[in-house]
């Protein structure tokens, strides 16, 4: 039971991190270091800044009516 | 296998049995009142239904959904944008990328023709019509590498239903913008604890940007935190200041400042940089957005009130005092939000995409998000229908139909059935902690009325004024942060444009570029603002049709691009799947454009409400105060009528658009197919 609950808020607690955009740093760094091994990631400040300048100035319309 | 189908007969044989027992309650409750909860379920069950069935069938048959097929996001994955994602996530993000002030507002304003016209439109027009086109147009950008719906417009029908759709996503985007300030506007206006509130959430957003940016850089879940207990400090101290008698006068301010404070605020925040104002703007809008929609959810759940709004109201004739117009087109060009909403196509396609994981995610995805959508404007519904009928059309009806003066008003109202006295209303006005409530046009404040008696009797009715504010602010919030996101939009395609012209003006980080093209897009949207706040009509009842037509025409666009591609995909005879609800929006908004650009009737009509405001005005009938505004109403009544012609114009070249290119394809005189991303198998486990 103990086990079980603890996984249950594991999940949710990841599932909130997920759902926020919170873990989008450490996703870049799991991708980084499967798909281009060796490659420098930019700090956690650097990567921040350059995904908002993607999602606001870049892309369509992410909020509706 | 056998045991299965026996589950699935235990599952939905009852679930189909509720429901309809649901719908027959609602039905045989005729005349007297009934409780909110017949409707609660029969919707559930509406919802869950269509979802195991309408959308399997689609998935399955229409659209052939292929869970061995690479999506974009693992195709394309960089780490950023195309990303595979568990489905619950993308559902929480697309949901709360569709969710806005649409589907809260519409049917607040729909419920004058009573709560089953709204209701009904709800679920079938979601159930039909707007999950199908979400989905679809998820499905078709998925095939495309996630392309967004105006690229694929240029693709699959011709350079030309590419221009119709970036023009019509300026133009919605632009009165989308006017009607939801307006609806801010008209809750702040001489009510110095909302004032404050939505005032505070400025400040309250820079030290989230600063906090996130700065000080913990990228802590979403921390800067969310601060900044949601702020908000909710704000709501507090705007009582405080509202009972303060020196600070009072300070945030005591009529509409026209106001409008001018908002598009003051609209291009500040256009041309300050992303992380100050809009994104931690957009985390905040977003939890609370959700966390009101669950609570909300909860409230009518376990309270379960009664509703006093009768099924039907005398105004399916037309006569309506909050907007005119027929049950027939104008029901459906209201609610249009929590039933089809076009602009949901551009989130559907190019953004969300861009994060499945898997094909068959869709039916959840795109289906899904759409029919919750459309379960918020059940309880907007639900919200409006619970108050007094007399309260809510005192609130929901402007000084300029009802006259000016309390007594008038309250007679009027009274007169049409729906008994309502001043006293009522003073002491309504007094438990929500403001000074009157009579012709708040806009819907804001009489959702919020609506909420925070739901909220104050399930939850504790000495808090009834801290939970009307709240939920002003809670609609301020998103309505402020889709005001920054869309002008920054509008901004893009103005420049774009003006690169066309002259090349250093397209660069979208020139200074002077940036600070012209937010200046034109600002006054696009401030102009019907501004004109809607003198408007003694209160400007909603002309700027929320306005808004309707386009946001309908903008489906129709979206639906005709879903079924050139189903034709063009040797899925001719499921063609009906979208080719319906286009039709339908067709005839909808076609219907509603004409009354509005022919009919004679000036509530009705744009051009004939300018004749008889010259005549008036002409003959000297109109006091001092609306003869001196008269004559920017009457050019502003020409400029609707155009822009409804113009809207009409619009849809049919898409629709012209369509049926040529499909029949070209037919025909064999055009051998190009619909363009579709070759396969390529998954590798995800």
């Amino acid at each position: 039971m103990n086990v079980a609950m603890k996984n249950g808020w594991s999940r949710l607690w990841h599932g909130l991190r997920s759902l926020t955009g919170d873990d989008s740093y450490e996703r870049y760094l799991a991708h980084l270091a499967v798909h281009h091994p060796g490659e420098r990631p930019p700090s956690r400040a650097r990567f921040y800044a350059s995904e908002l300048e993607r999602r606001w100035n870049q892309d369509g319309p992410t909020r509706c009516c | 296998m056998r045991s299965k189908r026996i589950w699935q007969w235990l599952i939905w044989g009852p679930i189909t049995c509720i429901g309809a027992a649901a719908f027959g309650g609602i039905a045989l409750n005729r005349g007297e009142s009934i409780n909110a909860a017949w409707i609660v379920v029969a919707a559930a069950c509406v919802y869950l239904i269509a979802y195991r069935f309408y959308s399997g069938w689609i998935a399955a048959r229409v659209a052939a959904l292929d869970a061995t097929r690479a999506t974009p996001a693992e195709s394309l994955e960089n780490g950023r944008d195309f990303m595979p994602t568990h489905r619950w996530i993308v559902f929480g993000h697309h949901f709360a990328a569709i969710a806005g002030a649409g589907p809260l507002v519409g049917p607040t304003l729909a419920a004058q023709f009573g709560y089953l016209p709204g209701t009904l439109w709800l679920l079938v027009g979601a159930v039909l019509g707007g999950c199908v086109q979400d989905m679809l147009v998820m499905f078709c950008s998925v095939r495309r590498n996630a392309r967004g719906l105006g690229q694929m417009a240029h693709d699959e029908l011709s350079p030309i239903g590419g221009t119709a759709a970036l023009v019509a996503t300026l133009t919605i985007m632009t009165i989308l913008i006017a009607v939801l300030a307006l609806v801010v506007v008209k809750a702040m206006a001489h009510s110095p604890w909302s004032t404050f509130t939505v005032f505070a959430t400025i400040p309250i957003a820079l030290v989230v940007g600063i906090y996130l940016r700065v000080l913990r850089p990228g802590r979403v879940l921390e800067g969310t935190a601060l900044g949601v207990a702020l908000l909710l400090f704000a709501v507090l101290a705007g009582g405080w200041i509202d009972a303060n008698p020196s600070l009072h006068g300070l945030f005591d301010l009529d509409a026209r400042a106001l409008a001018w404070f908002v598009m003051i605020y609209g291009f500040v925040a256009a041309v300050l940089p992303v992380w100050l104002l809009l994104a931690p703007r957009d985390y905040l809008s977003t939890f609370v957005k959700l966390g009101v929609v669950v609570l909300l959810a909860l409230a009518v759940c376990l309270l379960a009130p009664e509703i006093k709004m009768p099924a039907i109201t005398r105004f399916i004739d037309g006569t309506g005092p909050i907007f005119s117009g027929k049950l027939f087109p104008f029901l459906f060009i209201t609610l249009a939000c929590g039933a089809i909403s076009g602009f949901h196509s551009l989130v559907a396609s190019g953004t969300t995409p861009k994060l499945l994981a898997r094909e068959t995610d869709i039916r959840l995805v795109g289906y899904g998000s759409m029919a919750l959508e459309s379960s918020v404007g059940i309880l907007a519904l639900i919200a409006a229908c619970v108050l007094d009928p007399g309260v809510y059309f005192a609130i929901n009806v402007a000084g300029g139909v009802v006259g000016a003066d309390p007594h008038a008003a309250t007679a009027t109202i009274t007169s049409w059935g729906f008994p309502v006295t001043v006293g009522q209303m003073q002491s309504l006005a007094h438990s929500m902690g403001e000074q009157t409530l009579f012709a708040r046009t806009g819907g804001a404040p009489s959702l919020a009325v609506g909420m925070a008696s739901i909220f104050g009797s399930a939850f504790g009715q000495s808090l009834l004024a801290m939970w009307y504010h709240f939920a002003i602010m809670f609609e301020a919030v998103f309505i402020l942060t889709v005001l920054d996101a869309g002008t920054r939009v509008g901004r893009f395609i103005v420049q774009e444009a003006f690169g066309k012209i002259s090349a250093p003006f397209g660069r979208t980080s020139w200074y002077p570029s940036v600070v012209l093209s937010s200046l034109v897009t600002v006054a696009g949207w401030g102009y019907f603002l501004y004109i809607g706040v003198i408007d003694p009509n209160g400007g909603i009842n002309i700027l929320w049709p306005l808004f309707g037509i386009a946001n309908q025409l903008l489906a129709a666009i979206a639906l005709a691009v879903v079924t050139a591609i189903l034709v063009k995909s040797g899925r001719v005879r499921y063609v009906w799947v979208s080719g319906l609800p286009l039709a339908w929006l067709v005839t909808v908004t076609t219907t509603a454009s004409l009354q509005k650009i022919l009919s004679a009737d000036p509530k009705l009509g744009f051009f004939a409400a300018a004749r008889d405001l010259s005549d008036k005005l002409a003959a000297g009938l109109l006091p001092a105060e609306r003869a001196a505004a008269a004559p920017q109403l009457i050019f502003n009544q020409h400029l609707d009528g155009w822009l409804t012609a113009f809207f009409l114009a619009l849809v049919w070249v898409v629709v012209i658009d369509m049926v040529r290119s499909c029949t070209l394809y037919l025909s064999g005189r055009s051998a190009a197919g619909c363009r579709e991303a070759p396969y390529e198998r998954t590798q995800l486990a």
